[in-house]
C-alpha cells in the first residue's frame, strides 16, 4: 500500500495555515460530550491533555509512573529549539525548517517539520507565560545557546535542567485542567491494549498497577504519547519504565510502525563502568559547546589524560569538520567517537571512551562561568565517576538515547487507525533518520499544544459522542486478551529472570542493531531474537500474582513486548539498504566513513504492518517528496 | 478568619504572641534589673508601675491573651504535628532538629507552669517565703521581698531552672519567628541561629544574674 | 563488599510489615544503592521469593519516583543527591543499612518501599500554576525578567517533588514542596497575578491533605537531594502575609 500523509499542497510557508482553515470544528457546547483518552504525560500527553481538557473535551490522562511530571521528558537537560531569532544571528522559520529537514539526513515530511518550524516560537511564549525559569540575560531577555547541527544561537534552556522544567509547566497547566475537573489523571496506569471497534480506536485496556485490576477505558479518539523505544537496547539514557508497550500494543491492534531502524545513539553519554550497570546518563550535549572532543594520538595510551601533550591528542572532531568542529551531529560525533575507540585509542575501562576536554574553556571564561552553565552536569558526572571533570577530562561514549521511528502518522498526526493519534517521540514525524539537538522537546510541545488541539477536532466532528459503551465485546474481549497474556507470563515458572532476558536482547541489539549496522550482523540478529524470544516464554521467572502490585509482572510485559519489536527493528534496517542519519549501514559509507544515501531506491517513509509474532510484516512506504530543500548530500565538514 | 485556621496563619499567631512574649522578657528584664540599684531602684520602679492600675491591668490581661494564644495553638500545632509523623521509623537520624527545636511544646509548658509560680509567688504573693512589708518610705518592699526569697537555694535553684527553659525555647524560637515571618532569607539563616542563641543565652544569664547575686550575698538586705 | 540489609517489606496497605534482613554479597563500588538492590532481587526471584518493591524510573536523580529512608536519612544523606544517584562507594564492607519507605500520614505505604505520594499532587492542583490559556500569550521577551529573579525562581523550581523533605519533617510537613513552587511563581512577572490565592490555596491543601506544619527545624532542606533552600519557606511567609491583607 501507498501511504498518504495527507501533506497540504501548494505553498509550505502557509500550509499550516491553510490546513488549519480547512480542518473540521467541534462546536464549544459539543465538547465535553467527547472524551479523549490520553496515554502518557511527558512533554506531548501532559501538553496534550492540558490543552484539550482546557477546550472543553473530557480527557483521562494516563501515566505508569505515580505522577505527571515524572514522565522522562523530565530529564532532557540541554535545551529547546525555536526560531526566534532572538540573537539577530540570522535564523529564521525557514533555516529552522531547513537545518531540521537536514538534520535528518532526508528522510522526514517537509510540510510537518515546517509546521514544527513555524510553531516553535509560540512554544517559548507559552511556557514563559507559565512561569518556566528559562535562562535571562543580565537585561533580563531570554537567553540563547547553540546545540549540535545549527550554527545559529537558537537553544532556549533553564540551567541543565530544560526538560524538567518544561515538563513541569506542562504538569501545572495540567493540574489546573485536573482541579477544573476537565481532565481525569490516572497515574500508576498502564495501558496494555487499544480497543478497536470497527476499525477505529475506541478505547484501551490498562492494568492499574497498585491493584493489579484490568480494566478498559472506553473514549471517542486515543492519544498515545509514550515516548520511545530504545530501551530495546536495555542500556540507554532512557528510564527504567521506558517500553515500547503503548505502541506495540496498538501496532498489533492494526496501527503501521514506520521507520523503526531509526534510533539515536547519543555521542556524549557517561561510559559503562561494569555488568551491573541498569542505565546510562547522558551529559548534555551542550556540553560539547565548551568541551572538545579528543582521544590519544597513540593506540593503548594510558597515561593520565593531562599528561598527555597537546601535540599527541586527537582533537578529531575539530579535525574532521572544521566548520561545526565539535558540535557536529550527534550521529556523526558519535560514530567518529566509536571509530577512535575501535582504533585502540580508547579512553578508561575496556577502552571504550573518549575525553570531553574543559580545560580550554576554563582557561578562557573562568571555572565559575562553567560552573554556572553546567554545574549539575559536572556534579552528576562526578557522583557517577567519582572524577573531577573540571580537573581532568570527562570521559564519554555514546549511548542509545531517542527513537525517531514511532507509530506511523498523517499530517493530522493520526496513524492508519482512525482515531488513534500518536505525538511526540512515540510517533515518527519529523526527525527523519536523525534528530538534531533540543528538537525532540521542541517537537513534544508542538504536537501537544498547538497540533492535536486542532487536528482531533478534525476526527471527533466526524464522529458521535459516546457511541462506544464499556460493555462494548471488543472491550470484554480485549480484557480477557489482557488478563490472559499477563496470566502466561506469571505461569511460565521458569529459570530465567526478565532482566537477564532483556540484558541479552540488549546485547544482541547493541551490537547487531547499534551504531553500526552490515547485513551479517542484521541477519544474524533476526535469526538470533527469535530463538530469545521462544526462550522467554518458556524460561521466564515472574514472581507473584496479577492482582497485586508486581512489578516483576510490569516489566515482564515490557520485555516481551522488546522481543517481538526488537525483530521488527533489525527487518527494518536490513530492508533499509542505504545508511542515512542514525542508520549506519557499513556496507554504505562514503571514502571518508560518511553515511552515504540512497535516494533513488529509499526515499520513503517505511511502515510496518503487524501480521502476527513470528509471521513476516508487511511493509508499506510512504513516498517523501522534497520541493523546498534539494537533496543534497548532507556535510557538516 | 483564615488566619485562625490555616495551618501557616496559626504558626504567624505564635510566632506575633512569641514576640510580644520575647519583648516582655526584656521589659521584664530592664525592670527587674533596678534590684542592682537596692531597695531605692526596685522599690520606686515598683510603686512607679502601680501607680497606674488601668495601665497596669490592660498590660496584663494583653499578656496573658497572648500568652493563652500562644499556648492554645503551640499545643493544638504540636498535635496536629505529631499526628502528621506517625513516627515509625526503625532507624531515624535527624541532620539539622536540635535539642531546643524538638522539645518546644515541653520548654513551652514548663515555663507555662514557670510562669504561674512565679505570678503566685511575687505578683499574687502567695507562696509562704515571701515578706511582706513596707520600706522607710512606705513603699511596698519588694526588693525584701525578693532578696528573702532568692537567698533560698530552692527557690533560686527553681528560677535557674526556668531560666535555662527559656533560653532553650528562644535559642529555637528567635531565629524560628524570624523565620515565620518571613524576615529571613539564604544569608540570614545561619546569622539568625547563632544570633538566636547569643541573645537567649544573654538573656538567661541576665536573669539568672539576680539569684545568683543574691545567693552569692552580693546583694544584701 | 559485603553488606547486611534491613528491608522494610510490607504486603499491602492495611498489612503490617517488618524488618527483614537480607546479605549483599559482592557488591561493586560502582554500583548504584538501586543496582545493588537490583542484584539482591534476583537472588529473591530464583529462590522464588517475592522481590523487593521500590519506586524508581529515570535513576539519573530528575524524575522524583525513588524514595527510600537509608540508614535514618531520605535518599541515604550524600548532599544533594537522590538513592538513584547515590553510589556503593559511599559505604564500606561489612556495612549494616536500615531501608525504609517514606513515612508521614499523607504517604501511606502500598506496599514495601512504595508510597502514595498523591497528596503532593494534591497541593500542586490547589494552585501551582499560572491560569494561562494555551496559546494567545504574549511574547517571551514581551515581560523582562531581571537575571536574579529568574536564578531565584530556578533554584526554587528545581524541586523533583520526591517528598524527602516531607519524609525527613518531624511533623510530616510538604512546607519545602509547597513554598518551592510558591516562591517560584511570586518570584517571576507571570506568576504575581495570582500570587496571593496560589499561596493560600496551596497550604490550604496542604494541611487538608494531612500535612503537618513547620516548625521550623529544617530537617528538609537537609534532606533534599536538589538543596532547595528553606528560605523558600520564608518567602511562601511573607506571602501568606501580603495575602492575608488582600
Ligand atoms: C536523557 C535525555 C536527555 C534529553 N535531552 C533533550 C534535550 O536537551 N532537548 C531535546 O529536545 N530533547 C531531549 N531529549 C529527548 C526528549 O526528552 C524526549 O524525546 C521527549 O521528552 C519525549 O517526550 P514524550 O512526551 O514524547 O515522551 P515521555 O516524556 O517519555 O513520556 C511518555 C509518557 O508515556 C507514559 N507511558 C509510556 N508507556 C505507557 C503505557 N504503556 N501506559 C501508560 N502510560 C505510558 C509515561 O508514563 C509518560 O508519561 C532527551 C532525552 C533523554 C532521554
Ligand atoms: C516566656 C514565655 C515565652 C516566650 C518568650 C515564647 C516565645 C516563643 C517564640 C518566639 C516562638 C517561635 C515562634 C515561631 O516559630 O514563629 C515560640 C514557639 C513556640 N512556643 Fe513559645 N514562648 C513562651 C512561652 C511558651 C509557652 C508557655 C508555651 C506552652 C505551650 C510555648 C510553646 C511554644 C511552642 C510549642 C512553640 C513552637 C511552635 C511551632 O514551631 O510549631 N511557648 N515561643
Ligand atoms: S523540596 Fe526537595 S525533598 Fe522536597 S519534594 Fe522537592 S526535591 Fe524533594
Ligand atoms: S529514579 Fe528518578 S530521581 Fe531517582
Amino acid at each position: 500500500m501507498i501511504l498518504d500523509g495527507k501533506c497540504p499542497k501548494g505553498p509550505i510557508q502557509t500550509s499550516w495555515d491553510r490546513h488549519r482553515f480547512d480542518l473540521k470544528l467541534v462546536n464549544p457546547a459539543n465538547k465535553r460530550k467527547y472524551k479523549i483518552l490520553v496515554v502518557g504525560t511527558g512533554l506531548a500527553g501532559g501538553a496534550a491533555a492540558a490543552s484539550l481538557g482546557e477546550l472543553g473535551y473530557n480527557v483521562e490522562a494516563f501515566c505508569y509512573q505515580d505522577s505527571a511530571r515524572r514522565a522522562h521528558s523530565i530529564a532532557a537537560q540541554g535545551g529547546i529549539n525555536a526560531a526566534k531569532n532572538y540573537p539577530n544571528d540570522g535564523d529564521s522559520i525557514y533555516r529552522l525548517f531547513y537545518d531540521t529537514i537536514k538534520g535528518g539526513d532526508f528522510r522526514a515530511r517537509e510540510a510537518d517539520v515546517w509546521r514544527l518550524a513555524q510553531v516553535s516560537n509560540n512554544i517559548i511564549d507559552q511556557c514563559v507565560a507559565q512561569g518556566v525559569p528559562f535562562a535571562r540575560d543580565y537585561a533580563g531577555y531570554l537567553d540563547n545557546r547553540s546545540f549540535g547541527g545549527a550554527q545559529v544561537s537558537r537553544t532556549f534552556y533553564a540551567r541543565g535542567q530544560t526538560g524538567q522544567q518544561l515538563l513541569l509547566g506542562a504538569y501545572s497547566a495540567l493540574s489546573r485542567q485536573v482541579k477544573a475537573g476537565t481532565v481525569k489523571l490516572f497515574a500508576r496506569t498502564e495501558m496494555l491494549d487499544l480497543v478497536v471497534v470497527d476499525g477505529e480506536a475506541k478505547g484501551i485496556t490498562v492494568r492499574d498497577l497498585i491493584t493489579g485490576e484490568i480494566r478498559t477505558h472506553v473514549g471517542d479518539a486515543v492519544v498515545l504519547a509514550t515516548g520511545g523505544y530504545v530501551n530495546v537496547f536495555y542500556l540507554s539514557t532512557n528510564a527504567m519504565g521506558c517500553s515500547v508497550t503503548a505502541n506495540w500494543r496498538a501496532h498489533k491492534k492494526g496501527a503501521f510502525f514506520a521507520n523503526p531502524c531509526y534510533t539515536q545513539i547519543h555521542p556524549t553519554c557517561i561510559p559503562q563502568s561494569g555488568d551491573h550497570q541498569s542505565k546510562l546518563t547522558l551529559m548534555s550535549e551542550s556540553l560539547r559547546n565548551d568541551g572538545r572532543c579528543w582521544a590519544p594520538k597513540k593506540k593503548g595510551d594510558n597515561r593520565h589524560p593531562n599528561e598527555i601533550p597537546e601535540d599527541e591528542r586527537d582533537y578529531y572532531l575539530e579535525r574532521k569538520y572544521p566548520s561545526f568542529g565539535n558540535l557536529a551531529p550527534r550521529d556523526i560525533a558519535s560514530r567518529a567517537a566509536k571509530e577512535q575507540c575501535d582504533d585502540g585509542r580508547g579512553v578508561g575501562p575496556g577502552g571504550r571512551g573518549v575525553n570531553l576536554d574543559f580545560s580550554a574553556a576554563i582557561q578562557r571564561v573562568g571555572e565559575d562561568t562553567i560552573r554556572e552553565r553546567y554545574g549539575n552536569l559536572f556534579e552528576m558526572y562526578e557522583k557517577i565517576t567519582d572524577e573531577n571533570a573540571y580537573k581532568q577530562p570527562m570521559r564519554m561514549y555514546p549511548a542509545p538515547h531517542y527513537s525517531m521511528g514511532g507509530l506511523w502518522v498523517d499530517y493530522n498526526c493520526e496513524s492508519n487507525v482512525p482515531g488513534l493519534f500518536v505525538l511526540g517521540e512515540a510517533n515518527f514525524s519529523v526527525h527523519g533518520a536523525n534528530r538534531l539537538g533540543a528538537s525532540a522537546l521542541m517537537q513534544g510541545l508542538a504536537d501537544g499544544y498547538f497540533v492535536i488541539p486542532y487536528t482531533i477536532a478534525n476526527y471527533l466532528a466526524k464522529t458521535k459522542p459516546g457511541a462506544v459503551k464499556a460493555d462494548h465485546p471488543e472491550c470484554k474481549k480485549s480484557i480477557e486478551d489482557v488478563k490472559s497474556y499477563n496470566n502466561r507470563l506469571l505461569n511460565v515458572n521458569g529459570k530465567k529472570t526478565v532482566s537477564e532476558f532483556h540484558r541479552e536482547l540488549g546485547k544482541i541489539m547493541w551490537e547487531n542493531v547499534g551504531m553500526a549496522r552490515s547485513e551479517e550482523t542484521l541477519k544474524d540478529a533476526i535469526k538470533k531474537i527469535p530463538v530469545l524470544r521462544e526462550e522467554f516464554w518458556k524460561n521466564v521467572k515472574v514472581t507473584g500474582k496479577g492482582e497485586e502490585l508486581n512489578q516483576q509482572l510490569e516489566n515482564a510485559g515490557r520485555v516481551a513486548d522488546f522481543l517481538e519489536f526488537g525483530e521488527l527493528m533489525a527487518k527494518d534496517a536490513l530492508h533499509r539498504n542505504e545508511s542515512c542519519g542514525g542508520h549506519f549501514r557499513v556496507e554504505h559509507q562514503m571514502p571518508d566513513g560518511e553515511a552515504k544515501r540512497d535516494d533513488e531506491n529509499y526515499c520513503y517513509v517505511g511502515a510496518w504492518e503487524f501480521k502476527g509474532v513470528d509471521k513476516e510484516p508487511e511493509l508499506h512506504k510512504e513516498p517523501l517528496a522534497f520541493e523546498n530543500v534539494h537533496l543534497a548530500v548532507r556535510s557538516y565538514k | 478568619m483564615r488566619i485562625l485556621t490555616s495551618s501557616v496563619g496559626r504558626k504567624i499567631l505564635m510566632s506575633i504572641t512569641g514576640q510580644l512574649l520575647i519583648i516582655f522578657v526584656l521589659i521584664h528584664l530592664i525592670g527587674n534589673s533596678t534590684i542592682f540599684f537596692g531597695p531605692n531602684g526596685i522599690n520606686a520602679y515598683a510603686e512607679h508601675l502601680h501607680s497606674l492600675p488601668p495601665l497596669v491591668w490592660g498590660f496584663r490581661l494583653f499578656m496573658l491573651a497572648a500568652v493563652a494564644v500562644h499556648i492554645c495553638y503551640g499545643v493544638m500545632l504540636t498535635l496536629e504535628n505529631k499526628a502528621a509523623n506517625p513516627g515509625a521509623y526503625a532507624v531515624k537520624k535527624n541532620l539539622k532538629k536540635s535539642f531546643a527545636s524538638e522539645n518546644m511544646i515541653w520548654t513551652g509548658l514548663l515555663l507555662a507552669t514557670f510562669i504561674v509560680y512565679h505570678l503566685i509567688q511575687f505578683t499574687i504573693k502567695g507562696t509562704p517565703d515571701i515578706v511582706i512589708g513596707l520600706d522607710s518610705l512606705n513603699r511596698p518592699d519588694v526588693f525584701k521581698m525578693v532578696v528573702t526569697s532568692f537567698g533560698n537555694a530552692l527557690i533560686s535553684l527553681v528560677y535557674l531552672a526556668a531560666m535555662v527553659m527559656l533560653f532553650l525555647h528562644l535559642s529555637h524560637g528567635i531565629p524560628s519567628f524570624l523565620q515565620t515571618m518571613g524576615w529571613n532569607n539564604e544569608k540570614t539563616i545561619p546569622v539568625f541561629a547563632t544570633g538566636g542563641k547569643v541573645i537567649s543565652t544573654i538573656l538567661m544569664l541576665a536573669y539568672i544574674s539576680i539569684p545568683a547575686v543574691i545567693l552569692a550575698g552580693l546583694l544584701k538586705l | 563488599m559485603n553488606l547486611t540489609l534491613h528491608v522494610w517489606r510490607q504486603s499491602g496497605p492495611k498489612e503490617p510489615g517488618k524488618l527483614e534482613q537480607y546479605e549483599a554479597k559482592n557488591v561493586s563500588p560502582d554500583q548504584s544503592f538501586l543496582e545493588m538492590l537490583d542484584e539482591v532481587n534476583e537472588h529473591l526471584i530464583k529462590e522464588g521469593k517475592d522481590p523487593i518493591v521500590f519506586d524508581h524510573d529515570c535513576r539519573e536523580g530528575i524524575c522524583g519516583m525513588c524514595s527510600q529512608v537509608i540508614n535514618g536519612v531520605p535518599h541515604g544523606g550524600q548532599e544533594r543527591t537522590t538513592v538513584c544517584q547515590l553510589h556503593m562507594r559511599r559505604f564500606n564492607d561489612g556495612d549494616t543499612i536500615y531501608i525504609e519507605p517514606w513515612r508521614a500520614l499523607a504517604f501511606p505505604i502500598l506496599k514495601d518501599l512504595i508510597v502514595d505520594r498523591d497528596a503532593l499532587e494534591k497541593i500542586m492542583q490547589a494552585g501551582g500554576y499560572t491560569s494561562c490559556h494555551t496559546g494567545g500569550v504574549a511574547d517571551g521577551n514581551a515581560l523582562l525578567v531581571p537575571k536574579p529573579d529568574a536564578d531565584y525562581a530556578m533554584d526554587a523550581a528545581e524541586c523533583i517533588g520526591c517528598g524527602a523533605c516531607v519524609a525527613a519533617c518531624p511533623n510530616g510537613s510538604a512546607m519545602l514542596y509547597t513554598s518551592a513552587k510558591v516562591a517560584q511563581l511570586a518570584a517571576l512577572p507571570q506568576g504575581k497575578a495570582e500570587a496571593a490565592e496560589r499561596v493560600c490555596a496551596m497550604t490550604d491543601a496542604m494541611q487538608a491533605a494531612g500535612f503537618g506544619n513547620c516548625s521550623n527545624h529544617y530537617e528538609c532542606q537537609a534532606a533534599c537531594p536538589k538543596g532547595i533552600n528553606v528560605k523558600f519557606i520564608a518567602r511562601l511567609n511573607r506571602e501568606y502575609q501580603k495575602a492575608l491583607f488582600k
